[in-house]
């Protein structure tokens, strides 16, 4: 039988009409025709604006009926609409009140907040038409993906492996020699390589399109206008970034993403999102960069001071209302939508705390979209990482709402190791919390609340943690204003690049000795793209706008630092053969199977002997491998020594039961090849009693 | 070149298996007319080959028809076989994942005989 609801009811001019259904929001296809529904509580009157691709002037503005919108939300079907060629916005009426929070211009163009799929920026940097009013256009997009057998791939979080990649980064520089550089695309040509260093889960920095030419600040060495390249700035939260597509200028973003996706599940490889709610691109105060959400309800979208204007927790000039039910139930939408039409394994939460204030930005203990996140059925599996601190002060690493679910970045694990790395002393209590999944944060949430991380895209690289003292911004037009201090970081005697080979060698034992402790501490070890070849931004600390050398990741240095390379590839193979690195559970300090052994035990140049002493830079500790899984697995016991002292020490090395022997897996001090081997090969140490721990270093020894 | 608006089809059959030629643009336009003309050719068992040597430019709608394709033959027991597929829209169908679905050839020569092969 067919159904009654395929035909018109209405017309207007040349366009047939059916009033819409409310929900859901967006653009969707109903049978003959489009379903456009968008909310707004303050406007008085709302045009569907009709585009072909690319034309200045709209072909059709269809006026809501008044009898077409229910409640809030003015819902309609539009008919034998030619879909592939059209570009939709709307325009609203109302009140121009700012310091009531009204916005409304009535003859703006506004881009749905729900737009699946937004062109206007369609080829990464290329400069568009400025007469043009409306810069990002809403387009229609299937949901008919054939996803075929692909599912989420739940990989326990205790086995995970996460690598912080950029997309356009990852590929852009031509020694990527790809066939479509800096694209979703071309990412499918490297994953032999993200294989080949053995992290299973990649998480990608912003794809939800943004404007990347969004920045008014210029490179004072070369006058370049700068860019909006990391894209924390969000244009269209439904929306993969289309500059990021090779087939963006076809529109098919979509369904390039989700081949993507597809690709990385099948190479075993989880995807998770690097999400922005805490704020978008609309910036401050001036309605020059409205697009969307401000246009459309300012007052509902953001959070607004007694006067009218924003509050600030993002540092970016405005701040997502995200406890107004309504934003929380847009945030709701779209993470459902990331994982129920792209397969999306996980998020990360950029400024998560804002997440946690009320609609005066007040921190709530209870905060309703955390625990809607936490709860929703359709994210039940879905990882969720919280990035727990804002830039209005909130700080809530350890005591982030977590409803049981939530991770988060261990920002005291990176500011921890950072500064044991660099010989501070004062850090060894606090590095034996890092290295056992820091329980003095999360005891009841377990390891796995802990992403573990030394670096990220925010602040230095791996290789110029060893290389400044200080940051060097100037590139960035702020007169080197911007971004972090302090970094924890040290240059070994020399700010910046040197030929000094005594000193090039000392940074590169640093960068191995960060890899060695982060793949050896119980948690979620997080890397950033690159580290893994000494990537540098040349004392950038703050690189979000640079879209040069300084982002992308150069594929000459894999052969240049073959050895970090190396490294970095044997130890994450090392954590993955070694289930007792990868606890679902805190060690209980004890002996719970028998083995006479506890589960962690703390050592130092004397056996059974740390030294917690403020100015002690040493320690050991043992992994008694008949623990693992809480003793459901048989391993090898573990041993890592480390000596951040500036001289050698002996370290007197514990007992192993029965006829096991000590073999080394790892030491810094030596010259690659010998600084490392595959796990399984091993050598059988010649002295089982001592071993003599180098300056600066780390040692990791396997008892079987 | 001629008219986008304009898909032109031809279909011949040899020795059980059906060939259809397919010339212009493959897109919104164009994709309702064509889909007409060749659902009705998947029968049980069907063997096609989808020669896109003269085809330079496919949509989204195109690539969404040509998986239809691919799901009714597929769904009849039958077999569809793309060749002369241009290196631009060969990249378009492989990095949006459609190609995973086809067996490709280069020529309707080589297309033939990798139907014939699979012949029981």
């Amino acid at each position: 039988m067919q159904r009654i609801d395929v035909y018109p009811t209405h017309r207007y001019q040349n366009f047939l009409l059916r009033a819409g259904r409310p929900y859901p929001l967006g653009a969707n296809f109903v049978p003959g025709g489009v379903n456009f529904a968008v909310f707004s509580r303050y406007a008085t009157e709302c045009t569907l604006i009709l585009f072909e691709k690319g034309a200045k002037k709209p072909f059709g503005k269809i006026p809501f009926p008044t009898e077409f919108r229910i409640g809030h939300v003015f819902a309609m079907v539009v008919f034998d609409l030619d879909h592939e060629n059209i570009e939709y916005g709307y325009q609203f009426d109302g009140p121009y009140k700012p310091h009531e929070g009204h916005h409304f211009q009535k003859a703006k163009t506004l881009l749905d907040p729900y737009a699946k799929a937004v062109s206007g920026r369609d080829v990464w940097g290329s400069m568009p038409e400025h007469g043009h009013q409306f810069q990002h256009r809403g387009l229609l997009v299937y949901d008919d993906f054939d996803w075929v057998h692909d599912r989420m791939l739940g990989i326990p979080a205790e086995d995970l492996v996460i690598y912080e990649m950029h997309v356009r980064g990852f590929t852009r520089h031509p020694s990527a020699n790809v066939k479509y550089p800096g694209t979703f695309a071309a990412i499918r040509e490297k994953i032999p390589y993200l294989k080949q260093l053995g992290i299973n889960c990649v998480e990608f920095m912003p794809i939800h399109e943004f404007d990347e030419l969004q920045n008014t600040f210029v490179n004072p060495e070369t006058g370049e206008p700068l860019k909006n390249y990391w894209g924390y700035s969000t244009v269209g939260f439904f929306a993969p970034k289309a500059g990021y597509a090779a087939t963006g200028r076809l529109g098919m973003q979509v369904d390039e993403f989700k081949a993507l996706v597809k690709l990385l599940h099948q190479n075993g490889i989880e995807v998770i999102l690097d999400v922005v709610f805490n704020h978008t691109g609309e910036g401050g105060n001036d309605d020059d960069y409205t697009f969307s959400f401000r246009g459309i309800d300012n007052k509902t979208y953001y959070m607004l001071r007694p006067d009218g204007r924003y509050y600030n927790f993002s540092g970016t000039g405005n701040t997502m209302n995200c406890n107004n039910p309504v934003v929380r139930g847009m945030v709701l939408d779209c993470l459902r939508y990331w994982v129920a039409e792209y397969h999306i394994d996980g998020f990360r939460f950029d400024l998560a705390s804002i997440l946690g204030r009320d609609t005066r930005g007040n921190p709530l203990s209870n905060p309703p979209l955390l625990e809607a996140l936490a709860y929703d059925p359709i994210l039940g599996t879905t990882k969720l990482i919280a990035e727990a601190w804002d830039a209005g002060g909130l700080y809530q690493v350890g005591s982030f709402p977590a409803y049981g679910r939530w991770s988060e970045w261990n920002g005291q694990y990176r500011d921890t190791l950072r500064r044991f790395l660099i010989g501070d002393m004062g850090q060894v209590g606090a590095l034996a919390e890092c290295i056992q999944g820091s329980p003095h944060l999360y005891l009841e949430r377990g390891p796995t609340a802990s992403v573990n991380f030394i670096t990220a895209h925010d602040g230095f690289t791996l290789a110029d943690l060893f290389a400044y003292n200080e940051k060097h911004n100037w590139a960035n037009g702020e007169n080197n204003r911007d971004g972090h201090t302090p970094n924890y970081s040290w240059n070994c005697g020399w700010e910046g690049p040197t030929t000094d080979p005594k000193i090039n060698a000392l940074r590169r034992q640093l960068m191995k000795n960060a890899a060695a402790i982060l793949m050896v501490s119980q948690g979620v070890p997080m890397i950033l793209m690159g580290d893994e070849v000494a990537h540098t931004r040349q004392g950038n600390n703050n690189a979000y706008c640079q879209d040069n050398e300084l982002n992308w990741f150069n594929w000459n240095l894999l052969a240049e630092n073959e050895d970090i390379f190396r490294f970095f590839k044997n130890c994450i193979a090392f954590r993955q053969a070694h289930p007792v690195l990868r606890s679902r559970t805190h060690f209980r300090n004890q002996d719970y199977v028998g083995s006479g052994y506890a589960d962690i035990s703390w050592h130092g140049v004397e056996a059974w002997n740390a030294d917690w002493s403020y100015h002690s830079r040493t320690l050991a500790f043992l992994l008694c491998g008949q623990h693992a899984r809480q003793g459901a697995v048989q391993d090898d016991y573990i041993y890592v020594a480390m000596n951040m002292h500036w001289e050698s020490h002996p370290f007197e090395l514990p007992n192993l039961p029965g006829d096991r022997r000590w073999y080394v897996f790892a030491n810094t001090s030596m010259p690659s090849p010998e600084d490392v081997c595959e796990p399984g090969h091993e050598l059988l140490l010649a002295d089982q009693l001592s071993f003599l721990v180098g300056s600066r270093s780390v040692v990791i020894l396997v008892g079987r | 070149m001629g008219d986008p608006m304009i898909m032109n089809v031809d279909i011949q059959q040899d020795e059980g298996i059906i060939i259809i030629r397919l010339s212009g643009e493959l897109d919104g336009q164009t994709v309702p007319a064509l889909q007409d003309k060749l659902l009705p050719l998947i029968v049980p068992g069907c063997k096609i080959l989808l020669d896109m040597s003269n085809v330079h430019y496919m949509s989204s709608a195109g690539l969404r028809v040509l998986l239809l394709f691919y799901r009714r033959v597929d769904k009849e027991n039958g077999r569809i076989v793309l060749t002369g597929l241009q290196e631009m829209l060969h990249d378009t169908m492989s990095i949006t994942g459609f190609l995973d679905f086809f067996q490709t050839c280069d020529s309707v020569a080589e297309g033939i005989a990798a139907l014939k092969q699979s012949r029981t």
